[in-house]
Formats: C-alpha cells, structure tokens, sequence
C-alpha cells in the first residue's frame, strides 16, 4: 500500500500514531512492511491457506463475534443435506461434472428452498459470460431458508465452515504458505483480539488479488473472516479493495465490459433472455427480498436513456435493440480471436495491453493481424507503435512490410484539459474542473465518441434496414446549445451526467434517488446506482467543503454511491436494536424519539424502517427486509458466509494450487481451480505442474510475481514518458534473494533474464534480502519479483513482465492469472533476434510441452476416469 | 554597517529568538525567498482536479497562467489526501506538458514503415466508414441455434481505466447501439 496507493497510506501512518497494529502479509518485503510492526513473507498464490487458517482458528476457538454472525449472516441457514464438501471429495465440491469442468449447483442451495433454476448448463455459460461479477453485487437470491440459530445443526453453515476449514491448521498453512506457526499465530491473535464490540479490523488489498485463478475466492476468504469477526458494515473495519487506476471503480460502475450494462445490469444472453420480461425475472428472481426486486425499473431507465421517446411500454422499451451474448467475449478471448482473423478493427483508449495486459506476445501478434486499429492516448505507446519497435520485430514474427493493420494515433486530451468525473476506489465520484484548452488536434474521449457515432448516424441516415435502427433511433445530443454551431463542438460531460443521474421526462427534474425511478417509462437514467449525483440539480460530486469545515466523515467533499454512503451495509454498525455496538464505534444507529436512522453517515438502509420490523408474510423485495437484514442488497438480507448460488467454484473458498505451481496442493488431490477457464492453443503454452513429471515440472522451478513500484505507473504509458518518473525509476529490474543469486551465479546490478514457457525478459539484478527463500512442503522455494512498467517506448525503455504471463482466467470473472507463474532465471542477458525464439523453444522442449501436450486440468479419483479436462474444454473452442 | 544584513539574520538565531523554534516558517525564509513568487500566486486561475494515476483520488489544484498549466499541487482541502501528492500525483505537470505528447494525428497505412501525418476531421471520417464496412461484413443477425443476436464480432475495443464516467458511458451506448458487444476495460485485467 505504501507503494502503490501512497497517499491511502497516510491513514494507515495515522492509525498506527493512535496505537494501531500494522501487519503485512506479501511475497516481498516492501515500503509497506518497513513501516509495519509485523511483516509475514508468504509463498505467492497461497492466500486462501493463509486466510483459512485464521477462519480455522477463530473457528475452533468460538471467536467469532457471535451476536453479529447469527443476526447479520448466514451462519444459521440449513444447507441441503446433499451437499458435500471437498474434504470428501479430494477438494471438488458436489455436483462437479468432469466433461464440462462445471458445477451442477443443486447441492449447494439452502435446505428447502424452492430450486430457482441454475443448472449445470447455467454455469458453464455464466462462466463464459463472467456473470459471476453481476451475482457478485447481487448477492444469492433466496428467501426464506431454514435456520438454526444455536448454529448446532451439522448442516447449517456455520457447522458446515467448521468442518470445511477444519484442515487448515496452523501445520497446514506451515507447509503450504512457507509461514512459520508462530507468525501465523501472531497474526490470528492480534486479529481476533482487535475485533468485538468494542475494536474492529481493516483488512486492505491490492487488486493484484484479483489476478489469480482462484481471485474471486481470495476476497470471498477475506469476506468471511471479516464477517465472523464482526468487521464488516463497521468504522475501522472493512475489506479496502486499493484498485489502481483513477476510475476504475467507475469503469465497472459504468462499465465498458462485455458483460455488463451501467449499474452491474446484465448484458442480456441470446438463449436466456428471449425477451424483457425474462430478462428482468433473471435479475430480480421474483421472490427475493432486496433492492433488485426493482429491476425492471432500473432497466427501463436505462433502455429510455438509450432509446428516448422510442424505447415504450408497447415495444419492451427496446429491448430488443440491444446485441446478445452467446459466450466469453472477453479480451482474452478476442485478442485470440484477432489472432485467427475474426476480429477486423480494434479500438484502444488510454489502454496499452502490448505491456499491460498477460501474454504481450500474443497481444501483439493479435494487433498485427487487423484490418485496422484506433489508438487514442497521450503519447505513442507501445500499443501503437508495435508495428515498427515491438520484440517481434527483432524476433521476425512481424515485419513492416508486411503487416496490413492500418493504424491511427489519436492524440488525447489530459484529465486537464476537460471535465468530468472519476470514481475513485472508496465509489466517490469526485468531479474535475477543466484547466484549459487542448492543444492541436487533441481531444477527450467525449469528443470523440460524440462525433463518431454523429458521423455513423449521418452515415446511416434513411436506411430502412432493421439493424440501423438502434444507431438512428438514439439519443444522442450532448453538445450544449453554444457550441452546437461549431461542426466539431465539445460536448457537455454534465449533460451527459445529468443523463446518467437521470430524470423526470415531462419536467426535466432532476431524481434524486433511485426509488424515483419509474417502470412505466415517464422517467428516465442512464446508472441507477449514480442516481442522485445531481440530487436537487446540483452536481453533488462538484462539492468541495474543506475537510476542515465538514465532519470526519466529510460527507460534503464529492458523492458515493449509493445515495452518498460512505460505509456499504452500515446498519450493521449497530446491534439488531438499532444501538451502537459500543459508544467507541457509534456511526450510524436508530433514534427511536425521531423514529429513523441517523449517525455520521447516511444510514444504508430504509431510513425509517424500525429495528424491530418483521416482513408480512408474502412480502417481496424491499419490503421483505426484516428491520435486521444488513445487506439489504443479498436475497435473504444477510452477509453471505457461505454461496450458494452464484459463483462458479464452489460455496466456499478452497485452496488450489496455482495454474502453474512447484508444488503439490497439499490439501486435496484436486491440484488446481477445476473450473478455471483455460485457453489451450499451441500460442499459449502453460509450464508444467503436478501431475506432470518432476523433471519437466522443475524446468521452471521458481515463483515469480510481479507488483507495482510507487515511480511508476501500470504499462508506464502515464510515467515512462515523463523525465521526472523516468529519472527515478530508470531500468527493468528483478529482485532475488542472496541464496538465488547464488544457487544460479547472478551477479548484483549484472545481468539476467526470466524464462517461462511464452518468454524470456532481461534487467537488472538486484540481489536483495528483501526476498527471504521459504520453506514449503519440506523444501526451500525461490521467490523472484519484477516490475512491469516497461517497454519499447518512451524515455526510459525494457522488457515487459506480463510477456512472462500465459492465459489463464478466473471462471468467475474472466481475469488472468498474472501474478503468480513459474519461471527459470539465468544469469547474462537473454538471446535476441529469431534467437529468442529458439532458446524458448528449447525450454518447451525440454518441459515436454513442444509436442502440444498439456498439463490435465482433473487431478482426483473421485471425478471419475476422466483427468483430463482439455478435449471437453477443446470442444467448446469455436 | 546594517546589524539586520550579519549575524543577527542567521536562520539559527532568528529560529530561537523568534516564533518559529521548529524553523519551518519564518525562520527558514531568506532574503531570495523573499524576493520570488510562487508560481501559484501569479496565475491566473486555479481549477479544481484530481490525480489521474491511482484510485485514492488525491486532490489537485491546477493553476493556468497564458493558457499554459504553470503548477500542478495537491489540494489541502481534500479530506483523501489532505495537500499530499506521490511521485506520480506530483509529476501531473510533467505528464501534462512533457515533450513526448502526441498533438498531431498520426497515421500508419498497411504495410507502411513511417508514421504520417492525416488531418482530424480525415482521420474522424476514415474511422467512421471502416466502422460502418466492418460492421456490415461481419454483422450477424442470428446465433447457430437461430436466436436473436443483432451484433458484429468484427469491432472490438479496450478502455483504460482513467477515462471518465461520462466518456465510459458514452462508449458502452455507443458500442450497444452499434451492435458490438466485445468492449472491455483494464477492470478486467
Ligand atoms: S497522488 Fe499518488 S496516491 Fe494520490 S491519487 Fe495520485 S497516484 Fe494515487
């Protein structure tokens, strides 16, 4: 954190001066662990052993903050008898089907709850479609299951955790993460100790936590110990997610993802949602309690955004206009698809995936083969100078003259040479005036949205053909009434943010909150989670009330969304009677003389609705909310220990090894994510792991990882073509440890180079006890770290890291694993030229991997005879 | 001889004899200091921005002078960040106005080894007809299993994640309308 979110980190210097303890947990030690008392080094990829420990150890001691659990989360639903955990099944949950690497999720649901139709077929589609990430912030639909509150009843989910994190013992964390029992016991200690009524815990990560195979489940692991600890919903607690780009919440917000529509609405499926209604069903799940039972609602605003006076009741607001998803559209799956031809033009703003994104080398080839590419950014990155400075021209894998792409480099406006807003990672959206004028021919990406779909529209205009109509029938006037003389004006950003907060059609009033949206088409928005921005007409993320004038809270300085909380789910701050959990962590609580919430901050839940109100029977969405039902976004209200719908691998988080590993998963036969989403093409070679041979596994017998240096700035775009950064962080580097430097002869500030499957990188070495060699499963594992902002471009340039990474996704999300791999490092330079690819070559030889011949996916008995998951995935590849 | 130009202006003395006994203020300032302006005081208009490297959001302040960005400081209002900047937040003013930004469009054509130069609007009209021509020659009414689909796989495009809300969501509109639906962002990187 104090690298890469150095300013965040301020908090955490403040929280230690008042007598906070600070621990780090991280495969390095960095900035951060200097400033920590206690630094814990882990092996990479081992963070759900870890966590699980702790769950373990609050489990068995009865240390979880038991008045929060039982009334706050699911701990007391009864799961179905049917259920089988993989500590049964050498680490596959039920319902696993080996042909398809998915899960039937039958078994997993609440006992008695009436099925609500996901099937086996759902999942494998949910994982093509990362609808995951939708259930994500919709939570499990149910409604009413059965509970025990004594948590004694062997199926309810506390019983159920109790049993499944069982194995993680402090021994097993030993063996798997390299972390010594009493470091690990220090950390439980000080933990549980720091949690209750009376203190509460933050956990903060980096979103590198997110680049795993097993990424969702990582936050899923810290979301249960939080939520038995009583953490969550509560000042000081809390799991900080530390994204890394400016708007990167607000690019899921408003998200340009292939799966989703503002609002974490779904992109709607070509087989499941036929039509509105259907799809709107799938999105609310008739029955459930919650804020998602407004729905359709919230869709309609959105179709009459898009559609205006064309989108009616009669014609299903347009529905139909929208394009339907068949599958995984995700990058990765499209860079191979430019790859093989099928994609012919690709558009790039302010996005430089030859450095940035996993397996440059692929990204590349991919860019070589279009008709056509659109960059826009600040400076000409590697992204768009590939063609003439790229690896693979020195490789001979592109030569100039004889790449078609067509390349156009728009120069881009600054984020101060116009206005808008970002979404920074707390959901605060915070507004930016502009400075000045661009220069020349830059522009922002308002600018040049507004006029290409201007001139497609004029393009198009009297075409009588049906697929026109969504282009001719938009709304699409965003240039304010003073420049709409000019051919080319700019248009207005708080138009467009007035859109996206939405309206009464008839009076042009400003909503003010998302229960104004209206089904019936009168009003209209284009975010139903930002409706409210413009609360009262005023841009409410414009305000700027020093902090020094406002409450710690500062609830004057920008909006959050929802409805300006700053805390998710804070009704959990109080007790299930509305009080404060103690006087020290009072923020938000129930005022029985005035009859509604109130506290520091703007309670998240119905601001009159009593502690003590219970839902008539038959009651539905929000008024099925119980006057204790925190999580008033879940199905059944309640913070969710346990899954049992929505994510594709499995209810409860579950160590897996790495995709590629040194080691054998010692908790379970199954190795890996059995439901991972690979991509199997000779272009994508993944290093060897059990149960492949051990001499072909130790071909690459290191872990690497990768982060971020404060200098710098993801793909450098933003930093290695500026003097300042550049002078600070001048060269690629790779840091190793004493004991490596010594066991392969590098030499501090020589040369060496990284090796995997897809390629080898060259830096510097810098040999530093910054990395300590750990002790895993009875042997020393070496640890090597690289930064990943370089390029061919720029001031300062070098190799880039993320060409170390091949593609493998998380099921749930459709995100690569890029920050854990295995690797060789040599000493010297690596070869360049056609060279290079010869010396890989050689490496997959002898790694077995030159034949095509891959890693099987299947590692148990249990699932049957069938190990080996790659001709049913095969058949899945179009 | 003018006893306020020697000794008795030494910072140390002036530290311990004045009100500034920490010697940040005051006592710290000589007769240079005095004579400069900062370049904050002299422009002529501030605007109020945020950091576009990380998600903290530090606050800036963005001061202009002859339509030029003079400075680039961190906001002390701001309850996130309190005045501070990093490296990075601190060299905005460097990303703004260094040498190596782009203001001309540049155009690479098929098999072409140099860039060359193509006037905006061009290249704005050349972009919309490959768009339209793509979209036409991939387009796709129906899926194998004859469902509805309305769409082309023949467009894709990736944003980064220091675009603004309202650009983002001029793109997804756009992009839907069109019937392309492979948009995708670094959130999923
Ligand atoms: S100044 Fe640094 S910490 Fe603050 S937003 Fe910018 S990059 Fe992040």
């Amino acid at each position: 954190m104090a690298e890469a979110h150095p300013v965040g980190f301020q908090w955490v210097m403040e929280a230690k001066l008042r007598g906070a303890k600070i621990i780090h947990v991280d495969p390095r030690f960095t900035r951060t662990s200097a400033l920590a008392h206690t630094f814990v080094p882990l092996r990479a990829g081992t963070d759900i052993a870890f966590l699980g420990g702790i769950i373990n150890y609050v489990l068995q001691n009865e240390l979880d903050f038991r008045e929060y659990v039982v009334a706050y989360t699911n701990a007391a639903s009864i799961v179905s008898d049917e259920y089988t955990d993989p500590d049964e099944l050498d680490g596959l949950f039920s319902g696993f089907d080996p042909e398809t690497r998915t899960y039937s999720p039958e078994s997993w649901q609440y006992a008695q709850q009436e099925h609500e139709g996901d099937t086996r077929q759902d999942m494998h589609e949910q994982r093509e479609t990362s609808s995951a990430q939708q259930f994500g912030s919709h939570g499990a639909s149910v409604s009413s299951a059965l509970r025990d509150d004594t948590l004694q009843d062997p199926n309810c989910v506390y019983q159920i955790l109790k049993r499944h994190f069982s194995r993680y013992t402090p021994e097993m964390v030993e063996q798997v993460c390299g972390v010594s029992p009493e470091a690990f016991r220090e950390v439980c200690e000080a933990w549980t100790q720091n949690s209750g009524r009376e203190r509460t815990t933050a956990l903060c990560y980096s979103v590198g936590w997110t680049q795993h195979s097993v990424g969702a489940q990582y936050i899923r692991t810290a979301a249960i110990l939080q939520l038995l600890l009583g953490n969550i919903g509560r000042t000081g607690g809390g799991i900080m997610a530390l994204r890394g780009h400016a708007s990167i919440q607000g690019s899921t917000d408003i998200p340009t993802l292939f799966d989703l529509l503002p609002g974490y609405l779904p992109m709607p499926s070509a087989s499941k949602h036929p039509d509105f209604q259907t799809y709107v069903d799938s999105i609310r799940k008739p029955g459930a309690k919650g804020f998602w039972d407004n729905s359709k609602a919230y869709t309609v605003n959105l179709l009459k955004a898009y559609w205006g006076e064309k989108a009616t009741a009669e014609n299903d607001f347009c529905f139909d206009y929208m394009p339907k998803l068949t599958g995984d559209h995700g990058t990765y799956r499209t860079v191979l698809d430019m790859i093989d031809g099928k994609v012919k033009g690709y558009f790039l703003f302010g996005q430089n995936p030859a450095v940035g994104s996993a397996h440059g080398r692929a990204q590349r080839l991919g860019m070589a083969n279009l008709d056509w590419l659109v960059v826009r950014d600040l400076v000409e990155i590697e992204s768009a100078s590939f063609w003439r400075n790229s690896p693979e021209i020195a490789t001979g894998e592109i030569v100039p003259e004889e790449c078609r792409t067509e390349v156009f480099l728009f120069p881009a406006a600054s984020h101060v040479e116009k206005e808008g807003t970002f979404t920074q990672t707390q959901r605060m959206l915070q507004w930016r005036e502009k400075a000045l004028d661009p220069k020349g021919d830059c522009r922002s990406e308002l600018w040049f949205l507004y006029h290409l779909g201007r001139l497609l529209r004029e393009r198009l205009a009297g075409s009588a053909r049906e697929r026109d109509r969504p282009l001719l029938d938009l709304v699409w006037d965003y240039v304010p009434p003073e420049h709409q003389h000019e051919p080319w004006g700019e248009p207005s950003a708080e138009k467009v943010l007035m859109e996206i907060n939405g309206y009464e059609i008839a009076t042009g009033r400003p909503l003010s909150s998302f229960t104004e949206m209206k089904e019936d088409g009168s009003t209209l928005g284009g975010c139903w989670i930002y409706t409210g921005v413009f609360k009262d007409g005023v841009n409410q993320a414009a305000r700027r009330k020093p902090a020094s004038e406002q409450s710690w809270v500062a609830p004057e300085w920008g909006w959050a969304w929802p409805a300006n909380r700053r805390t998710l789910y804070n009704r959990a701050s109080a007790d299930p009677d509305g009080k404060p959990w103690s006087e020290r962590k009072a923020y938000v609580w129930w005022d029985e003389a005035a009859g509604e919430w109130t506290g520091h901050d703007v309670p998240d839940f119905e601001k009159t609705k009593p502690p003590s109100y219970r839902a008539p029977d038959g009651a539905r969405g929000v008024a099925a909310l119980a006057g204790d039902d925190a999580f008033i976004m879940n199905g059944d209200g309640k913070g969710a220990l346990y899954v049992p719908q929505g994510l594709i691998d499995g209810p409860l988080p579950t160590h897996y090894e790495p995709v590629e590993s040194p080691f054998r998963n010692a908790l379970y036969a199954q190795q890996g994510n059995p439901t991972r989403k690979d991509y199997p093409r000779p272009d994508n070679p993944i290093n060897p792991s059990f149960p492949d041979e051990a001499e072909q596994v130790a071909v690459f017998p290191y872990v690497f990882t990768t982060s971020r240096l404060t200098e710098h700035h993801t793909s450098g775009a933003m930093s290695r073509y500026l003097e300042y950064l550049s002078e600070l962080q001048p060269e690629m580097f790779v840091e190793v440890s004493p004991a490596l430097a010594q066991e392969r002869g590098l030499e501090h500030m020589g040369w060496c180079h990284v090796i995997t499957s897809r390629s080898a990188v060259e830096g510097r070495v810098l040999v530093t006890e910054r990395l300590i060699p750990l002790r895993v499963e009875g042997r020393v594992v070496h640890q090597v770290w690289l930064p990943y902002h370089w390029g061919a471009g720029g001031m300062v340039t070098g190799d880039s890291a993320n060409d170390l990474f091949g593609i493998t996704l998380d099921p749930n999300v459709l995100i690569q694993e890029s920050k854990v791999g295995t690797c060789d490092v040599r000493p010297g330079r690596r070869p360049t030229g056609p060279a290079l690819r010869e010396y890989i070559a050689g490496y997959l030889q002898r790694a077995g991997l030159d034949t095509g011949r891959r890693t099987p996916i299947l590692t148990t008995g249990t699932a049957g005879s069938h190990t080996d998951g790659r001709e049913a995935d095969e058949g899945a590849q179009p | 001889m003018d006893l306020s130009k020697t000794f008795l202006s030494w910072p140390v003395l002036r530290q311990f004899s004045g009100n500034d006994p920490l010697g940040r203020g005051t006592a710290a300032r000589s007769g240079q200091t005095e004579r400069i302006t900062a370049r904050t005081e002299t422009a002529d208009r501030v605007a109020r921005s945020v950091c576009p490297y990380c998600a903290v959001g530090c606050g800036q302040r963005v001061y202009v002078k002859d339509e030029k960005v003079v400075q680039i400081e961190g906001d002390p209002d701001s309850p996130i960040s309190r005045g501070r900047l990093c490296p990075k937040g601190a060299a905005s003013k460097n990303l703004v106005t260094g040498p190596m930004r782009e203001s001309k469009v540049r155009y690479r054509r098929p098999f072409g080894t140099e860039w060359e130069d193509l006037d905006l609007e061009t290249a704005m009209n050349m972009v919309a007809d490959r768009v339209l021509k793509v979209r036409d020659e991939t387009w796709q009414d129906e899926d194998e299993s004859g469902n509805k689909v309305r769409r082309t796989m023949g467009i894709a495009g990736l944003g980064g994640a220091t675009l603004d809300n309202e650009e983002n969501y001029l793109i997804k509109k756009l992009w839907t309308a069109m019937g392309a639906v492979q948009i995708e962002n670094q959130a999923r990187i």
